[in-house]
């Protein structure tokens, strides 16, 4: 039987999901979602300097359940991206490699993200309940 | 380019059930990847019962008695059974590790669940094959590569502090747990070294007594072989040794910094 018959032991379907991998990840998830809110930036600085109608629509849509959980989501990106790129940074610099060391870095940077995310939304929400 | 599913060929069926001999108390179930190029199948995972009371502490114990008293079918490789020779590595409970250190005790309640090293092609059950991988540990030859003629009376030394950094490198048995549990490795090791081969590499680029460190640095200075490396850490924390390739990939990008600055 030929070696290419042979077949492909599994690989991410079994392997544990420990935070490292978790982490690292979640970098790669939040850069595309990232790239993809950039565009909803631009797309919203279009509206803003067609006129005061059109930015009435975005920010309707900003508003609305569809738009707040985009929005959210952006920020917790953001918010995770930056964190965990922070790391990076530390980690070319050879810092953080012992395993303790990733692992407890690895949920603060989880942790952290969730924490700014929450502090921006209250004000987010406080503002809009003045509004 | 990532494929994150199981080519056609790889997929897993449904697999045999063995049960515990009657009248076992300590019953442990072990679910096994099993396949074999005589039978033209897709992959399965067998189940076996085992009794513990008979069965010795480690899982390599386990898959002997297996091998032994229950399916003789089941092939897997394994020599030293002290954590020397690298021969058991497989993938124990989710993470890479090498049987005859793993003991049954210290994976959590539940099935064991034993498959072959990820993402490489099976010979047979869980016998990898580790022809790219050796090749790869070729490529960057693994010995002392020198330019100065040897002095005539005595063997090239080296200081007590030369030779201490060489701890946590020469320990390294190629055992592939590294490499293998690196997703990074898996989508690109067609052309990215991984974990095992690049701490060989820094093995010999920290030698005092290797002259050929430019060359080396040279050699890894690569989109591919050194810098598909994104810090993941899957290495680190299986490595049945407890050595730090990531820690080793990390001395390297530095080195290669450090020398155009």
């Amino acid at each position: 039987m030929s070696a290419n018959a042979r077949p492909l032991s599994p690989h991410i379907q079994i392997y544990r999901w420990q935070i490292q991998m978790m982490t690292s990840i979640l970098h790669r998830a939040t850069g595309i979602a990232l790239a993809a809110g950039t565009l909803v930036l631009l797309c919203s600085l279009l509206a803003l300097a067609a006129g005061p109608e059109r930015w009435a629509d975005v920010a309707a849509f900003g508003r609305s359940g569809l738009g707040t959980f985009l929005l959210l989501g952006w920020t917790w990106s953001l918010a995770y991206h930056w964190l965990n790129g922070l790391r990076h940074l530390l980690q070319d610099l050879g810092w953080g490699y012992r395993i303790e060391q990733f692992v407890r870095n690895g949920w603060l940077v989880v942790a952290g993200s969730l924490i700014l995310t929450i502090l921006v939304w209250v004000c987010v929400f406080a503002q809009r309940g003045g509004a | 380019m990532a494929e994150f599913t199981l080519p056609k060929n790889s997929k897993l069926i449904p697999g045999k059930h063995f049960p515990a001999p009657a009248g076992a108390k300590n019953v442990r179930t072990f679910r096994i990847y099993r396949w074999s190029p005589d039978s033209g199948d897709n992959p399965r995972v067998d189940t076996y019962d085992i009794d513990l009371g008979s069965c010795g502490p480690m899982v390599l114990d386990a898959l002997l008695k297996i091998k032994n008293e229950v399916d003789a079918t089941l092939t897997f490789r394994r020599s030293c059974r002290e954590g020397i020779c690298g021969s058991c590595a497989m993938n124990i409970d989710g993470t890479n590790t090498l049987a005859c250190t793993k003991a049954i005790g210290d994976c959590p309640s539940g099935d064991v669940k034993i498959f072959p090293l990820p993402h490489m092609p099976v010979v047979k059950d869980l016998v990898p094959d580790l022809t790219h991988f050796y090749a790869q540990h070729a490529s960057i030859k693994p010995w002392i590569r020198t330019q100065t003629p040897p002095p005539p009376d005595r063997e090239r030394l080296q200081s007590k502090e030369d030779r201490a950094k060489l701890d946590g490198l020469y320990e390294c048995i190629l055992c592939a747990c590294c490499s293998t549990a690196c997703p990074s490795y898996w989508w690109n090791s067609d052309r990215y070294l991984g974990p095992a081969i690049l701490l060989q590499a820094y093995r010999w680029i920290v030698d005092s007594r290797d002259e050929d460190t430019g060359a080396r640095l040279d050699e890894l200075e690569d989109p591919f072989k050194l810098y598909r490396c994104h810090t993941i850490m899957n290495c680190t924390r299986t490595c049945p040794k407890g050595l730090n390739p990531a820690k080793a990939i990390a001395e390297i990008k530095k080195l290669i910094v450090e020398r155009a600055s």
